[in-house]
């Protein structure tokens, strides 16, 4: 089972982030790694892309908190791009709506 | 109808199997019973972190005893057991992660997927052996005009000895 992570720097200042495949505790460590190099590299103003996601449990959502924490100890921020409800419907119960900032498109994420 | 099984499966205590987990529960859930598909995704996301918190749990003991899934159907409802060989926890004793509205919400990663099972399903039992721990999840919902095909049961806990998917 692959992840896909595709990034694109040509948002400026922001990075986007495309996240494709079931995000759970066997593929949720390389989307950590992915988030941590970002923010190495100096990218602090991540968009998370999650519209090619079929799946996401609460490994994912933890792995997405904790790259909140890092990218604001950097005054920095991720926002997430999500459409589908079933993806969607994981934050509300979560309560997690109210920590990230969730828009319907990258072009509205960045326009913030 | 009384209580039947309809499939017993044993996968390895290994992340990459919870997605077979997933697509057998799911493929069960829409073939036998008459649930929408939300309520199959629901289910699906419970299996998920039941899964996840049994091979956890396997891992700290038992590394190699397998996560032992069961799907029982009966008239009204679908219900699916989760169950692993760990050392077991209260789960009215388990730390929640602090207010939405608290900043040390940030430092809490996990702890979500317990609420998540009770939330997602329509009952949560977690239920303590002397062997380990047993999730069981219902979800309510009348039986599909399918075939009665039989139980099946489906080993896959020597798969851990093969490569990886």
């Amino acid at each position: 089972m692959e992840l896909g992570l595709e990034v694109d720097d040509s948002r400026r200042p922001y990075t986007v982030l495309a996240v494709k495949g079931e995000v759970d505790v066997y593929t949720a460590p390389r989307l950590r790694e992915k988030l941590v190099e970002l923010v190495s590299q100096g990218k602090h103003q991540i968009v998370v892309d999650l519209e090619g996601v079929d799946f996401l449990d609460s490994t994912g959502l933890g792995v997405l908190v904790g790259g909140l924490k890092r990218l604001r100890s950097h005054d920095g921020d991720l926002t997430l791009v999500c459409t589908h409800q079933r993806i969607l419907k994981v934050f509300e119960i979560t309560g997690l709506t109210k920590v990230f900032s969730i828009f319907g498109s990258v072009d509205q994420a960045v326009a913030e | 109808m009384q209580r039947a099984l309809v499939l017993e499966l044993d996968v390895p205590s290994s992340p990459e199997y919870i997605a077979i987990v997933r697509l057998v529960v799911a493929s069960v859930a829409s073939a036998r019973r008459a649930l929408a598909d939300e309520r199959v995704d629901d289910l699906k996301l419970a299996v998920s972190e039941a899964c996840t918190n049994a091979i956890e749990a396997n891992r700290v003991v038992h590394p190699d005893a397998p996560v032992h899934v069961e799907i029982w159907e009966a008239t009204d409802r679908l219900e699916v057991t989760i169950e692993d060989s760990g050392l077991g926890f209260d789960p009215d004793k388990l730390e929640f992660p602090p207010p939405i509205t608290d900043p040390e919400r940030l430092n809490f990663e996990r702890g979500l997927g317990i609420p998540l099972i009770r939330t997602l399903v329509d009952n949560a039992a977690f239920i303590r052996k002397d062997t380990g721990t047993c999730v069981r999840m219902t979800v309510f919902g009348g039986p599909t005009d399918g075939d009665d095909t039989g139980a099946i049961y489906m080993d896959m806990s020597s798969f851990a000895d093969l490569p990886p998917l």
